[in-house]
């Protein structure tokens, strides 16, 4: 009696990355940059991740059991990414209860209800983010100085971000030299000794992440390297042009959102575009965003709203800008 | 220094563990089912029936048309009929079957394995014993050789491309003929050479066989105008586009072939039958098939008479392992999944690959994360996730412009797809629908 044999079509082998394990390298390359957050914002820190993060899981877990009615989505550790990454845009003095509601407009607004992974149009962790900032200005811009804040909540000492000092300094007709004694030196800036988001910190911290998905193969250079490009280009010229109205772009990569925002939120697969050419447009667009906003605009910091404006660009960039293929003789 | 080519690419793991088993001459079977139709093209028409007494080399059915080639018996004994005999593709076909009695060959054909150099054939004489003597494309292809050698008014042909690549996982059988025949394949290259008129070869070896290159480069010096290319371990680079940008930076034309570049591209066992055909007079009858896989006691590589039921590798090689096992015809990337082991080694038969139970089934899909792992992992530049949906929804005028038809069903996209999807099932689907419209418009 022969054997029955398995017949499908080819391949017959499979790599080994899946859904899961790229979300697992995610979590994993946010590591750094969470010892370094809890390092200077102590308890704040910690609270803020767990309660983002398990708000994120229920809100998935309710609304694909109940509302969807389909099988649980949770393996692929998307709602724990979502989870941290929304903890990273926050201060870590914000009441638990904005987190919750920040987790339920990323997870159901932003995610589910366009269809789940795979199908939202904007990245539903800083979705979560903008809507807090605009319907919670005052929690929202209210930042723990490191260290001091180490043991309190809520209730933590604040201070000012550097990008906040100098666009109050900006707004008020004082050149920029007067207010650069009160920001921290750039050794401070660099490794995270500075007010900000709990996750935004630490461009050291961020690198290392940075690095390990590209060993990883979880994401290419082409979104992170042209952010960083593009802002340095764009704000240097206007720094050179008039140094007591604008920063140098050294001070504009690792203040504010910048790294966290182009090495994890631009990167998110579902919004970017789908190959180098269409990225590294995308990744300009974020650049020149930024620092229109940085410089030019209301708000200290830019970032999240040029991701989110990029991310509307993306299925145009899809559309329109194709991959080279093989033989294709391309003229400019 | 290592070249090779610059979209796409991916990197299975090699398993290679056959590399090492010494070419072993199989047994005779006691039937041999010779199908008519192994090779691209129309079968060919059998010239023998029922109760015929046929010798090893005897040509057994007729090339029927332009693109199509002569098959010989590679036994001797008795034509038992003309049977329906199910082949790899799983759907039964025409094969002659012979009883076999002996090992008696035809006149002419000389057995010895004296390395004979000389040659004495003009240019035109080369391209009538390759189509004479059925040489088709052994790679797996099987492309009837004396086509590739016939070139079209109007094209150049500059260089001969040897295809010494075997970029599949787990197949060895061309690696062991460079190590062991490897100077019958520099006469069967000069042969080729001559029947395109160029005086440039290029042998494109992938960096996983050091002992081949070797070989192969010590035996260039003797042989002049062979030039012996190391490629760099990424699969598909034994697909004939992406050998020709490897080894002369020429990317081949969507909808072309490699002469619209100045290429003639044939594998290196090719050449070895170029050389069997030219020299000895011998027709293709046999090819090394390499039996392999984790659960095979003795990964070995067979010198297998065409018709041999492949279940007679299986045995001489340890016999299958127990569960539930997948066995592949060709290599895990390409190959196809074979329903029974009773159908017959034929002429492009470069492996039988035993998958262990937990290899052998797919992993579970989910939705796609657009992560664009399948655009980067694409060799001709293509967008698998997009094609994929388009071939599902049956939007058959949009793949066409999307150039669905440059897709050389490489697999690349499925295997590096993290969600499991099984991209390339339906994008084959929807290309063989726009194939078939682009034939019936052209009509």
């Amino acid at each position: 009696m022969e054997n029955q044999f398995i017949v499908s079509p080819s391949p017959h082998v499979h790599g080994s990355q899946s859904t899961q394990r790229l979300m697992l390298d995610v979590i994993i390359a946010m590591i750094p940059a969470w010892a370094v957050s809890i390092f200077f914002f102590g308890w704040g820190a910690v609270v803020t991740t767990l309660v983002a993060v398990v708000s994120c899981i229920a809100f998935e877990l309710l609304i694909q059991k109940y509302l969807i009615k389909g099988p649980s989505t949770l393996y692929n550790l998307s709602a724990v990414v979502t989870g941290m990454l929304l903890a990273f845009n926050l201060p870590t003095n914000i009441s638990p209860l904005l987190v919750v509601l920040g987790s339920l407009v990323a997870v159901g607004v932003a995610k589910m209800s366009f269809g789940g992974l795979g199908s939202n149009l904007f990245n539903p962790a800083l979705v979560g983010r903008v809507f807090l900032l605009i319907s919670f200005p005052v929690q929202m811009t209210s930042w723990p100085a490191p260290i001091a804040s180490r043991a309190s909540l809520v209730d933590a000492v604040t201070g000012a971000t550097p990008l906040g000092i100098v666009k109050e300094a900006v707004k008020a007709g004082k050149p920029v030299s007067e207010v650069i004694s009160s920001i921290p030196s750039y050794m401070d800036l660099f490794i995270g000794n500075m007010g900000g988001s709990l996750g935004e910190v630490s461009a050291a911290a961020l690198l290392l992440g940075f690095a390990y998905l590209l060993i990883r193969k979880v994401i290419t250079w082409h979104i992170p390297i042209t952010i960083f490009a593009t802002i340095v280009v764009f704000s240097g010229a206007l720094w050179l042009a008039n140094p007591e109205k604008f920063v140098d772009p050294i001070f504009h990569l690792i203040t504010g959102g910048v790294m966290l925002g182009a090495i994890f939120m631009a990167t998110d697969y579902v919004t970017s575009p789908m190959n180098p050419r269409g990225m590294v447009y995308y990744a300009i667009g974020i650049g020149l965003i930024t620092i229109l906003i940085r410089d030019f605009g209301a708000y200290p910091e830019g970032i999240s709203f040029a991701i989110l404006l990029m991310n509307a660009a993306t299925p145009l960039i899809n559309k329109y800008v194709k991959p080279k293929s093989f033989g294709e003789v391309r003229h400019g | 220094m290592l070249r090779t080519f610059r979209i796409g690419g991916i990197h299975p793991p090699e398993n290679k563990i056959a590399s090492s088993s010494k070419i072993e001459v199989l047994p005779l079977p006691e039937v041999a089912y010779i199908p008519i139709g192994q090779h691209i093209g129309a079968p060919a028409t059998a010239l023998v029936a029922k109760g015929d007494k046929v010798k090893v080399g005897q040509l057994v059915a007729k090339s029927s048309g332009f693109v199509s080639a002569n098959i010989h018996s590679s036994v001797s004994g008795t034509v038992s009929g003309i049977e329906s005999i199910v082949d790899a593709s799983g759907y039964p076909r025409p094969t002659i079957v012979v009883a076999v009695e002996g090992d008696e060959w035809e006149e002419g054909i000389d057995r010895t394995e004296t390395l004979k150099e000389q040659i004495t054939a003009t240019p035109q004489e080369i391209v009538k014993l390759v189509a004479e003597k059925g040489i088709v494309g052994m790679g797996g292809a099987t492309f009837p050789s004396h086509i590739k050698l016939m070139i079209p008014d109007g094209k150049v042909a500059e260089v001969l491309i040897i295809n010494g690549v075997e970029c599949e996982p787990y197949l060895t059988a061309d690696d062991r003929l460079m190590v062991e025949r490897g100077e019958e394949i520099m006469v069967g290259i000069k042969l080729l050479m001559m029947s395109i008129g160029v005086e440039k070869a290029i042998v494109g070896i992938e960096n996983n066989k050091q002992q081949a290159i070797a070989n192969l480069t010590a035996l260039s010096k003797k042989y002049s105008g062979i030039a012996i290319q190391p490629l760099v371990v990424k699969y598909p680079q034994g697909g004939e586009k992406q050998l020709v940008k490897a080894t002369i930076n020429r990317e081949i034309p969507s909808g072309g072939l490699p002469i619209d570049v100045g290429a003639v591209v044939q594998n290196v066992a090719t050449a070895f039958a170029t050389y069997e055909a030219v020299q000895k007079g011998k027709p293709l009858i046999d090819r090394i098939v390499t039996v392999t896989g984790g659960g095979i006691a003795k990964p070995s590589n067979f010198m297998v008479r065409v018709g041999t039921p492949i279940s007679q590798l299986v045995e001489a090689a340890g016999g299958l392992p127990n569960g539930q096992l997948k066995v592949i015809s060709g290599g895990p990337m390409m190959g196809k999944a074979l329903p029974t082991i009773s159908s017959p080694v034929t002429k492009g038969t470069s492996g039988v690959l035993v998958m262990p139970s937990e290899m052998a089934t797919r992993p579970a899909a989910s939705e796609c994360i657009r992560c664009a792992k399948c655009v980067s992992a694409c060799p001709m530049g293509l967008e698998p996730f997009l094609l994929n949906k388009l071939s599902v929804r049956k939007l058959y005028p949009e793949l066409e412009s999307r150039k669905v038809t440059d897709c050389i069903e490489c697999g690349s996209c499925s295997y590096i797809c993290p969600a499991g999807i099984p991209l390339l099932d339906y994008i084959r689907t929807g290309k063989s629908a726009v194939m078939h419209a682009i034939r019936t418009r052209k009509k």
